[in-house]
């Protein structure tokens, strides 16, 4: 039997009172972009649903594309009949018998959301599984376990039959939710961050701080590839931001006593990540900082750190475990790229013992004997930016060799 | 020249020739160097990684550059044995396995672990049933080949890969040497641990292969070194042969549909013919054998006359496994499977690749029809 459409739930969305019309259209575009290899299909949605009916494309490919989108609760390959219980009959024979192994089970579930059709929803029940019974030999109806679960939802337009329902990635859609800029260091936290902002519908652009020769263009290259893939996540591309930080670094190395080094770096960092977040209009800066995972992470520190800016620092990560995080980091397929051995400019200049309790004063009066603002203007300056999109065709510049 | 040796080795595509000479010249940095120089040959490697990955089917972190088939096979089951020597030492194969495969077994058998080898029946296939009642509670690798080298008999790999499902402690290996690009193979679906691929059977290079390594599953280095490869298989990365190897493999599954088709057409041919003369019984089962490969034996006339008769034609077929042509044994394989002594020490193996023509067939028919008429003469005297 050939699916001709797939119903989308949207789960949260649906809560968002006079906002909705605008999560929808969000849902919409990033389900558009994602299907543009499929010229075909079309999306039609309403208020509480979405359906792509496929129109003869490869139904199984544009699941796999479904499964990564924000925004969608979980969603069911369909087919349209008509509100006529002979035809909702005959199509569910098909539907089931094109599923149906021996030996086993299956139960219908009926719903009405218009409660007009002529039938409640125990005689569809009882109209199709008799039905069902009667024409496939050997079925048996097992209504807590079932192998095949019948969906049937009467609808005013149409009535909808599907046997599967397929967990989307859930959150809200692309870009519903405004922009931030994301501090990417190459690790295994940040992209976990990355990800789990966009997931609430943040548009995300990442910041990288790149200090040559101290740091690899191997190590930037890492970056690059892990903004790839968030490129993937969030449909479209993302701009990558790469700061020169090398004057930056040695001018803290030359200024501020070695054990509170890693504590102003973080402030300059964060200065000039605010400093790229107004120019591009964003009204926050992600993190990947998780609550005492390492000296620069503890309360005193983030205290210390977050001085230099009010605007709000998000950490999606602030109460999890390192475990995981890395469970996350392996699912969204980022773990192996972080875990390649580059030094980044977080782990190069890293004092033998640094503070774990930075007190502000401290560090303000260590950074008060030198004037970091023009060197942190011209790093903001300086800063490459790169559009990143998907790895669809990976390091082309070989490509005749493969 | 009819070649019909390419479960042997296989002539390596010109194209493949030129991504290794490219490489080789061009990009002969260490991919463990820090330079940039070394950065983009740890580039190729990683993209020869991940378009090899893709065409079987599996994780680029699952796969893992080896020398070949053989070494594919030895670092599977002695990794696999000795790195989980602690939860047992019981191990299973069949008897018609690759000599890498059952040679290793023999080294381990010495070392203190228990072999189980199964028999085979007439068409050379190992029983599922046979598999799961010899699994022990210290049973701790099951090791069966795909395709066989020397009659081509498929394996039932995804029945026992489904039996395996409730046996999650066993370590599961494929030798899939012969299968590779001719005979289809979901990795995941048999649940499948460790997998064995030789680039030299598919128009790469000798000296190239892979093994994948199921994510979580865990084996024993043979190497020590530099700990490249994940630390699997120490030694500087052949960067330019896993570029060849990706090339062969993406070039020979991308022929492969097509070609599959007219490979099926040419085993008929040479199986129908070949069956009508007298002197030769086919070893090849009918059902569920590979399409590239025909075993058949010569009544009372010696395999090796036989190649070197076809030699002069310009014709080369194999006696038995190349590996083990050398030795002047009977097959292993045929005899595992009940075929006489007599007839298992004169076994021909005919083995296609893509590029064999209905017209070499035919030639080669005909050919094989006066040879074995003029010897048959000659030693029947």
């Amino acid at each position: 039997m050939n699916y001709d459409r797939i119903l989308i739930r949207y789960g949260e969305i649906s809560t968002k009172g006079r906002n909705r019309n605008k999560f929808v259209d969000k849902l919409r575009k990033s389900v558009r972009i994602a299907l543009t290899p499929f010229p075909n299909i079309k999306i039609e949605a309403s208020r509480d649903r979405m359906y792509v009916l496929l129109n003869g494309e490869n139904g199984i490919e544009i699941i796999k594309k479904l499964k990564n989108i924000f925004g969608i609760q979980s969603f069911s390959p369909a087919i349209k009949v008509e509100r006529e219980m002979e035809s909702i009959k005959e199509a569910s024979l098909t539907l089931v018998k094109s599923l149906y192994l021996e030996g086993q089970t299956f139960k219908v579930t009926a719903k009405r959301s218009d409660k007009t059709f002529d039938l409640n929803t125990d005689e569809i029940n009882n109209a199709i599984g008799g039905h069902l019974l009667t024409n496939i030999a050997g079925i048996k109806v097992d209504v807590r376990n079932p192998d095949i679960n019948l969906r049937v939802e009467v609808r005013k337009e149409a009535v909808y039959l599907s046997c599967e329902t397929i967990k989307g990635a859930g959150g809200l859609p692309s870009e519903s939710s405004g922009k931030a800029m994301l501090m990417l260091s190459g690790g295994i936290d940040s992209p976990v961050a990355g990800y789990m902002a966009m997931k609430r519908g943040l548009e995300i652009e990442a910041v990288h701080f790149f200090s040559p020769p101290f740091t690899s263009e191997r190590a930037k290259e890492k970056v690059i590839d892990l903004s790839k893939k968030l490129a993937e996540m969030a449909g479209g591309s993302i701009k990558l931001h790469i700061v020169p930080f090398t004057d930056v670094q040695q001018a803290i190395r030359e200024q501020v006593p070695e054990n509170y080094t890693m504590t102003s770096t973080r402030r300059m960092m964060l200065r000039i990540t605010d400093e790229i977040r107004k120019k591009q209009e964003g009204l926050a800066i992600i993190t990947g900082e998780s609550l005492g995972q390492v000296a620069s992470q503890t309360l005193e520190s983030m205290y210390a750190i977050n001085e230099v800016t009010n605007t709000p620092i998000l950490r999606p990560l602030i109460s999890m475990d390192k475990t995981d995080i890395i469970k996350i980091a392996s699912e969204i397929d980022t773990l192996e790229i972080s875990n390649r051995p580059y030094e980044d400019c977080c782990t190069i200049f890293v004092p033998a013992s640094p503070k774990t309790k930075p007190k502000r004063e401290k560090v303000n009066q260590y950074e008060s004997y030198f004037d970091f603002e023009p060197l942190i203007q011209e790093a903001v300056q300086e800063v490459e930016t790169l559009v990143i999109k998907p790895d669809r065709e990976p390091h082309s510049e070989f490509s005749e060799l493969f | 020249m009819i070649y019909f040796d390419n479960s042997a080795t296989t002539k390596p595509y010109k194209e493949v020739l030129n991504s290794f000479l490219t490489v080789s010249s061009e990009y002969f940095g260490n991919p463990s160097s820090l330079h940039s120089f070394g950065g983009q040959a740890e580039k190729l490697l990683s993209q020869a990684r991940e378009q090899s990955a893709k065409l079987i089917g599996v994780k680029p972190n699952e796969l893992y550059f080896t020398s070949g088939g053989t070494e594919s096979n030895n670092l599977a089951i002695k990794g696999a044995a000795l790195g989980n020597r602690n939860r047992g030492r019981h191990l299973i194969t069949s008897s018609v396995e690759h000599p890498s495969v059952l040679t290793a077994m023999e080294q381990l058998e010495q070392e203190g672990f228990e072999i189980t080898r199964l028999p085979v029946d007439k068409a050379g296939r190992v029983s599922v049933e046979d598999v799961k009642s010899s699994i022990r509670k210290d049973t701790i690798l099951v090791s069966i080949m795909q395709v066989n080298n020397e009659v081509g008999t498929i394996q039932p790999i995804k029945e026992i890969g489904h039996m395996l499902k409730s046996h999650p402690s066993v370590i599961f290996h494929v030798d899939a040497v012969q299968g590779i690009g001719k005979v289809h193979l979901d990795i995941y679906e048999s649940r499948i641990d460790l997998l064995s691929i030789s680039a030299h059977k598919i128009h790469g290079l000798k000296g190239t292969g892979a093994l994948f390594i199921r994510e979580g599953v865990r084996i024993a280095p043979l190497f020590s070194g530099g700990n490249q490869e994940r630390k699997i298989r120490s030694g500087t990365e052949n960067v330019a042969g896993a570029v060849a190897m990706a090339k062969a493999l993406r070039m020979t599954l991308d022929k492969s549909a097509e070609a599959m088709k007219n490979m099926v057409e040419l085993k008929n041919l040479l199986r129908n013919k070949l069956n009508e003369i007298e002197e030769i019984q086919i070893n090849t089962p009918i059902e569920n054998s590979a399409q590239h490969i025909l075993n058949f034996s010569l009544k009372g006339i010696k395999s090796e006359v036989f190649i070197h008769a076809l030699e002069q034609k310009n014709i080369f077929v194999s006696t038995t496994s190349a590996c083990s042509s050398k030795k002047k044994a009977p097959s292993n394989t045929l005899l595992q499977m009940g075929v006489p002594e007599e007839l298992a020490e004169s076994a021909i193996r005919i083995s296609l690749s893509f590029d064999n023509t209905e017209e070499e067939a035919r030639k080669a028919i005909l050919e094989i029809e006066k040879t074995v008429k003029h010897l048959g003469r000659v030693m029947n005297k």
